[in-house]
């Protein structure tokens, strides 16, 4: 019966998976937590993880954060024009930069980035058996390939963003100084006028809390793989919808406890 | 000590895969199970590691309930059984010599010894030489054997096989069911082995179980069954379907 003829019966199927999905993301989110104790498997898998998610996403991250400082502050000048000092410029650059672009657009792009990785990677091994040959030898799956993600993208999603926003701020800087007829001193100026260091770590928070979701995401939707190419085809897409959906409830969620 | 499955059933949604399956394979027997495809060779081997649950009935081996074993057993349990996969399931971002060593270090075995283990089981197999090749550079039959040299790494009490000769060409068929008898002989493992292919059967086993419409239809020594009068049994391993669909 389509979906036309039976609504009623669209909206019970669809009510009753996403409600089937949230459990078994939280029976995974346990098993998860349990795995923690397993430390001689996951502490050595870290620093690999921490280099493949954190310092490998640098180039893509700086990129976007050069663009976006550079595009707001161009934006900030055309807002203000006549009506508010040009230093002004810098305090919205910046402000809008650490407490929003920053960690969201960044977080956005490792959303893609990342989770698609993880979600495409576990989910081949899924499929092949490899995670299945892990328990043979004794591993516990989720110690060895979910634990050293996670912990490797909550510590290095901070550090990625904390480079975005410098980066962003930079950028906007840049673009001021050359394109808007401004002098340092007067984009520092801005930046300073509204900047309180509880921002920052503002900031940084939402990025962990960005970096945890992302990856226990994609880890997920990598171990539920089912399929062949298909299934981790659809695995990946998954994981990056959801991770990105994640990304802006966290974000609301933050501004709402927080601010 | 042995391997016993005692009356387990698993279903997958309305489909019943294994009935009310008993089997014991005994200590040093090489069993085979044979079937047609579907039937639920894969899972009965994967229920022996609990890689599969079975809805009901038992798994005992060496005398414990699988189903009941805590998480650290379990895997302690899982490190006295070798399981040779399908398609060998290598980690295929290892070279084949950490592919080998993953069982060792997960027991902390100091490294010169997984270095001289590692060495060992590639010797078995005969594939020395190709420790620093990736599982992507291997032919089929290669990796099977890398899979079983990783399977034999930590000296497992079982070994079980999912379909080691699917896939292969007759002579190298032949080798890896050489491989099994040795593994048999020189490691005086206790082994199952998963296969269609009827004439490695009557080589490699002791005994042969024969799965059909989720029960065990047959078991008996390779003798026994070439002279089983059962038609299902006979249309299977002699290859003529008409006897099993009269049958059924």
């Amino acid at each position: 019966m389509s979906t036309l003829e039976n609504p009623v019966a669209w909206v019970g199927r669809a009510a009753i998976r996403s409600t089937s999905g949230i459990g078994r993301f939280g029976t995974f989110s346990l098993r998860f937590a349990r795995s923690f104790r397993d430390v001689g498997t996951w502490a050595r898998l870290v620093v690999i993880q921490m280099a493949k998610l954190g310092v490998q996403s640098l180039p893509i991250a700086l990129f976007i954060a050069v663009f976006t400082g550079a595009v707001l502050a161009l934006q900030a000048s055309y807002t203000f024009s006549g009506t508010v000092p040009k230093y002004f410029v810098g305090a919205l650059v910046g402000k809008t930069i650490i407490l929003e672009l920053g960690p969201v657009l960044t977080g956005l792009a490792l959303a893609g980035r990342v989770g698609a990785n993880i979600a495409a990677e576990i989910g081949t091994m899924r499929v092949t058996e490899q995670i299945d040959a892990l328990e043979t030898l004794g591993y516990d799956p989720v110690a060895y390939l979910v634990v050293p993600r996670v912990v490797a993208a909550t510590l290095m999603f901070p550090v990625v963003i904390a480079f975005s926003d410098a980066v962003g701020i930079a950028g906007g800087w840049v673009t001021s100084i050359n394109l808007l007829d401004m002098s340092t001193q007067e984009f520092v100026r801005g930046l300073r006028l509204f900047f309180v260091p509880f921002d920052v770590q503002f900031s940084l928070i939402k990025a962990a809390s960005f970096g945890l979701a992302v990856t226990l995401i994609g880890c997920f939707y990598g171990f539920a793989t089912s399929g062949g190419a298909d299934g981790v085809g659809r695995s990946t897409t998954q994981a990056v919808v959801v991770g990105s959906m994640m990304i802006l409830v966290l974000d609301a969620f933050w501004a709402v406890a927080l601010l | 000590m042995s391997i016993e499955l005692r009356n387990v059933r698993k279903a997958f949604g309305d489909r019943v895969i294994l009935d009310d399956i008993s089997l014991t394979v005994n200590d040093g027997e090489t069993l085979a199970v044979i079937g047609y495809s579907g039937v639920g060779k894969s899972v009965l081997l994967k229920s022996i590691v609990r890689l599969l649950e079975p809805d009901a009935g038992d798994v005992i081996v060496d005398g414990e309930t699988v189903a009941e074993l805590h998480r650290d057993a379990l895997y302690d349990l899982r490190r006295r059984i070798g399981y040779v996969f399908q398609f060998a399931a290598l980690f295929d971002s290892m070279t084949v010599f950490d592919n080998v060593a993953m069982g060792l270090q997960r027991i902390n075995t100091p490294q010169d010894e997984i270095v001289e283990r590692v060495r060992q089981s590639l010797t078995l197999v005969e594939m020395n030489g190709f420790e620093d090749r990736l599982p992507a550079q291997l032919s089929g039959g290669q990796r099977k054997r890398v899979g079983l040299a990783r399977a034999i790494a930590t000296r497992p009490k079982y070994l079980l096989y999912d379909e080691p000769t699917t896939g292969l060409d007759p002579v190298t068929t032949a080798v890896i069911g050489e491989l099994v008898m040795r593994m048999a002989r020189e490691l005086n493992v206790t082994s199952i082995v998963v296969t269609h292919d009827m004439k490695s059967a009557y080589r490699i086993a002791d005994r042969i179980a024969m799965l059909y419409k989720g029960r065990i239809r047959f078991v008996g020594t390779p003798a026994e069954i070439q002279q089983s009068e059962d038609p299902v049994v006979r249309g299977f391993v002699e290859g003529i379907p008409e006897l099993a669909q009269e049958a059924a």
